[in-house]
């Protein structure tokens, strides 16, 4: 692949398979600056850069969100579908049974996943289809322009939606119960972390779900942020139109394993993170389950790899497929002999 | 006891009724009784005797009423006939309204211990010791409430001549050669049939006599036909949600396809069946597959097709091949779940939001059932778009002659698809929604294409022909009038109109789906009464010209449907207004199939209004 002749005087960084950075992007991104779904985007491309993976070989799905959306901005050597809202599960889960050589991506969002999307994102886990499935988690509809979803916290206050009351829904948490066989918390300002945890599930046989909290940059609750973060939304939104999309940073931070930060979100409000120590057993449930119910008790966020699975069989080993791509089967190979026909009638006839 | 026997007399007198009468089961669902009726039907048919079978069932799995009217007719009109000349009453909670609907003269056999009484003077009625004999029937006793119902199939075989080696072979027929399960039905069988030989007498007129008007035809029903027809078209994948009445097409394709469609050296599997969680993800993952290059399909019903619209629009938009059956039954809503109807044309014709137009495919008979089921994988990836196919309960769960199911007579269709030799012979130069061909009908590639040209972009928001997002005004408007054009391009490839003319008709019977039994049947009653009439059964949504060619030809199209507004009727007159005033809706809902008398009164009392 990508063998075309390059000046010699150019020295281009290729990875193991002769791909070079470049192959793995996509369109330039229209979300908001400083958005955390960006940085999602970017360790995606890096992670099949590093794995090095063929782009032609990994297939991308979403649903409908800014989340969603970000499938369009990474990968355009991959195909991509952006299906509808809250059934990228089906969409995916048809498509790969295409060509069970190929890798799935799919990009959602809190909405996406947990309000309209619950029933199927529960059905994907059981079923253990394939894919690697990126929650883009921001506690708000961006898309439609800040409305509380169901991951928000419960209290959290928004500019124009007043205070949230009611509890809100864990996704790692769902699929742990929903015997997701690979679980993961990040934080899209990890960059590293997020990066490493794509290229764990990228290698998972079978449905590894990535929660990943994404700061929502615009949406946030500025008017009751009593912490001011050192980018000036406050000020910046209360000069100009509504419509407005102020410029903000991404927050990135570095922390070390075993160790709790406390982060200040675009919002003013603040998630815990904690960083899961060395000795954490990922593959051990009861522990996960555990962790994740403390962690829900001193109101902070766990993030790494909190359970894997490596044993279940995916949905492909159990249809036991051909070896060739069922797209690739050929008409003698789909239509049935005439005399089969033949012997069936027969049984129908008088 | 005077009169008895003065009906008796009169009984004598009367001729015999040969091969022309319809037979209702009572009994309750659950009890087993579908095995009997099935054998009875089937023995009928293989003494060469043109027969049909249609349950009239609850929506319920135990416990209430179901009627299994079987109609016996020489001539080959075997549509519904609402009168039951022979009854079998085996449920005690309709038997005073079975006895009351039976005809006079009409044969009444009823199981013994129903304790009511016979208060018709002018019906032959036949006890059975139902329980009596079971007692007597050397199986364990857990067994023999399954195997009550073969009594009625014995006395049936003795009194009006049904074949007893015709029902062992049905009985192989549905137990699929198991010898154990035909042995002990069997048994029972002949044991009633040797009880009513000795223990009645008759005295009702009806008699079936063999015929040769069945050798060569098959009888099934057409969500098998339906299954079998995928199932040699090539289906690679399934998704489906259980609902009456679309649920066992589903089954038979599970129930074929390890037969059929295993890869004969390694017995690896060459499709995919998924029971999904509902019919939004049935839908999806069919739209998945489709798109990943599978022949990939659902089975559905009205419920069902409501959650499916937005993704079948986004599949018309997005131009993803996908087949989805609407086996209808009666709504709105859940209405009568286990009940037939035509209600479902409209909406699929406009099937989603903004701009949609869907291909229908409308087949008539068992045979169409299976040779739509082919054609509708070649048409949705020739043209790159949904293709719902209309059937109904009625056809759907109903037993149905036809002719043997004919192999397909062309190699598959697998549409303007590109692969990695395909885009190297092109140089990678392509676009997803590029009209090259100028047919509206651009070119694809699917997942698993490893050139590094051939992957896009898919979406249902606005895209320009490079499948990139755009929101130009004059990327939209061009998009939209090029799937208007591929609209255009497909018409010819749907199946056309059948056609049934006699000399001088000055009146057409137009029709589409299941009613074609009772329009014929009705045509040669008014035939008889002098109305002579043309028949034309619509195949396919969009119409062709040739629809409206034929519809102008005639002064009056009876636009005959199972549904409450006409719904052919307002599609007709929507694409034809110029024929507005040459149609006339009978349009006619109750949960059962036509009849040809319905019809025929209809039609009578327009005709003579015109004179
Ligand atoms: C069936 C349907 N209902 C509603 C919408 C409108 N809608 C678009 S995006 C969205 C919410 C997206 O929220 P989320 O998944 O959290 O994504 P984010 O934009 O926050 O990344 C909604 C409700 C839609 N597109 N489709
Ligand atoms: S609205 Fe929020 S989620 Fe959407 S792009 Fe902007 S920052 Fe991201
Ligand atoms: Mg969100």
């Amino acid at each position: 692949m990508s063998e075309q002749a390059l000046p010699t005087d150019v020295r281009v960084v290729v990875n193991s398979i002769g791909l070079t950075k470049a192959d793995y992007r996509g369109n330039p991104s229209t979300l908001c600056q400083g958005c955390g779904h960006n940085s999602i985007s970017s360790q995606i491309i890096a992670a099949c850069y590093e794995l090095n993976l063929y782009p032609e070989e990994i297939v991308k799905f979403s649903g409908i969100g800014c989340s969603s959306k970000s499938l369009f901005y990474f990968l355009n050597r991959s195909f991509g579908f952006n299906g509808l809202h809250g059934r990228m599960p089906s969409l995916a889960t048809g498509a790969l049974f295409a060509d069970h050589t190929l890798r799935g991506i799919g990009v959602s969002g809190d909405g996406d996943t947990a309000s309209i999307g619950m029933g199927q994102f529960k059905h994907l886990l059981r079923r253990n289809m394939r894919l690697v499935y990126i929650v883009e988690n921001n506690g708000v509809y961006g898309l439609t322009k800040g409305q509380f979803s169901a991951t928000a916290d419960q209290g959290l206050e928004l500019k124009s939606h007043g205070i949230n009351p009611y509890m809100p829904i864990d996704i790692a948490w769902e699929a742990l119960v929903g015997h997701a066989t690979f679980v993961a918390r990040s934080f899209a300002g990890d960059p590293k972390q997020v990066k490493e945890l794509i290229k764990a599930a990228l290698n998972h046989n079978g449905v590894a779900v990535l929660d990943i909290i994404s700061p929502c940059v615009t949406f946030n609750n500025v008017d009751h942020a009593t912490h001011s973060y050192a980018w000036g939304k406050n000020h910046e939104t209360a000069l100009h139109e509504l419509s407005y999309v102020p410029r903000a940073e991404e927050i990135l931070l570095e922390y070390d394993e075993g160790e709790t930060r406390e982060v200040e979100l675009h919002d003013g409000s603040v998630i815990l993170l904690r960083k899961l120590g060395r000795d954490y057993d990922p593959t051990n449930r009861e522990a996960a389950i555990k962790v994740l119910e403390e962690a829900n008790s001193c109101h902070c966020l766990i993030t790494g790899l909190i359970y894997i699975d490596p044993n279940q069989p995916s949905m492909w080993d159990i249809f036991q497929l051909t070896d060739t791509p069922l797209n690739r089967l050929k008409e003698n190979q789909l239509r049935p002999p005439q005399e089969t026909l033949a012997e069936l009638n027969r049984v129908f006839q008088a | 006891m005077e009169i008895k026997l003065q009906i008796d007399e009169q009984l004598k007198t009367e001729s015999k009724i040969i091969n022309d009468f319809s037979i209702t089961v009572a009994t309750v669902n659950g009890s087993g009784s579908q095995t009997s009726n099935a054998a009875i039907l089937r023995a009928i048919f293989k003494m060469g005797i043109p027969v049909s079978g249609k349950n009239i069932f609850p929506s319920n799995i135990q416990g209430l009423p179901t009627w299994y009217t079987i109609r016996v007719n020489k001539d080959g009109f075997v549509a519904r006939k609402r009168e039951a000349d022979i009854l079998v009453a085996m449920n005690p909670a309709t038997f005073v309204k079975d006895l009351e609907s039976l005809i006079p003269g009409g044969a009444f056999f009823y199981a013994d211990d129903i304790r009511l009484a016979i208060t018709r003077d002018d019906i032959v009625a036949y006890p059975m010791p139902v329980k009596h004999l079971i007692r007597q029937v050397d199986i364990p006793a857990y067994l023999r409430d399954y195997v009550a119902n073969m009594v009625y199939v014995g006395v049936l075989a003795q009194m009006i001549g049904i074949d007893l080696e015709k029902i062992r072979q049905a009985l192989e027929f549905h137990f699929k050669g198991k010898a154990k399960p035909v042995e002990i039905n069997f048994g029972v069988v002949s044991l009633a049939a040797e009880w009513a030989k000795e223990n009645l007498e008759k005295k009702d007129p009806y008699l079936l006599q063999p015929m040769n008007a069945t050798s060569g035809l098959i009888l099934t029903d057409g969500n098998t036909a339906a299954a079998l027809g995928a199932i040699y078209g090539g289906v690679q994948f399934v998704s489906w949600y259980p609902i009456t009445p679309a649920t066992s097409l589903a089954e038979n394709l599970q129930q074929y396809l390890p037969k059929l469609r295993k890869d004969p050296e390694t017995g690896k599997n060459t499709y995919v069946v998924v029971q999904a969680e509902d019919e939004l993800a049935a839908i999806g993952m069919a739209i998945g597959a489709g798109w990943g290059g599978l022949r990939a399909m659902s089975s559905t019903s009205g419920p069902g097709l409501s959650l499916m619209t937005e993704y079948l629009g986004l599949g018309y938009f997005a131009e993803v091949p996908v087949v989805v059956w609407d086996i209808q039954r009666v709504g709105p809503s859940t209405g009568l779940p286990t009940r037939t109807a035509q209600g479902d044309l409209t909406f699929v014709a406009f099937m989603g939001h903004g701009d949609t137009q869907n291909i229908i495919l409308m087949p008539g008979s068992v045979n169409e059932c299976f040779e739509f089921a082919w054609k509708a994988f070649d048409l949705a990836e020739q043209f790159q778009t949904p293709v719902i196919v209309l059937s109904d309960l009625d056809f759907g769960m109903n037993q149905w002659m036809g002719r043997p199911f004919e192999y397909p007579d062309v190699p598959m269709n697998r549409g303007k698809v590109l692969w990695e030799e395909d885009l190297e012979k092109l140089d990678g130069k392509w676009a997803r929604y590029l009209d090259i061909d100028g047919d509206g009908i651009p070119y694809r590639t699917v997942i698993g294409n490893r050139h590094p040209k051939a992957a896009y972009f898919t979406r249902g928001t606005g895209h320009d022909e490079y499948a990139n997002y755009s929101e130009d005004p004059e990327d939209w408007h061009a998009l939209l009038n090029r799937l208007k054009k591929k609209f255009e391009t497909f018409k010819p490839y749907l199946p056309q109109p059948v056609q049934e003319k006699t000399e001088g008709a000055k009146i057409n019977l137009v029709s589409f789906g299941s009613t074609e039994p009772a329009i014929q049947e009705a045509r040669a009653h008014l035939k008889k009464q002098g109305i002579t009439t043309d028949f034309t059964r619509l195949r396919s949504y969009p119409f062709t010209d040739k629809v409206k060619e034929i519809c102008s030809h005639y002064e009056r199209n009876y636009v005959i449907e199972i549904n409450r507004d006409g719904q052919l009727h307002q599609l007709l007159r929507m694409h034809f207004p110029e024929l507005a005033s040459k149609m006339i809706s009978y349009a006619y809902t109750d949960g059962l199939p036509l009849t040809a008398k319905q019809l025929v009164d209809f039609i009578v009392s327009k005709e003579k209004q015109d004179e």
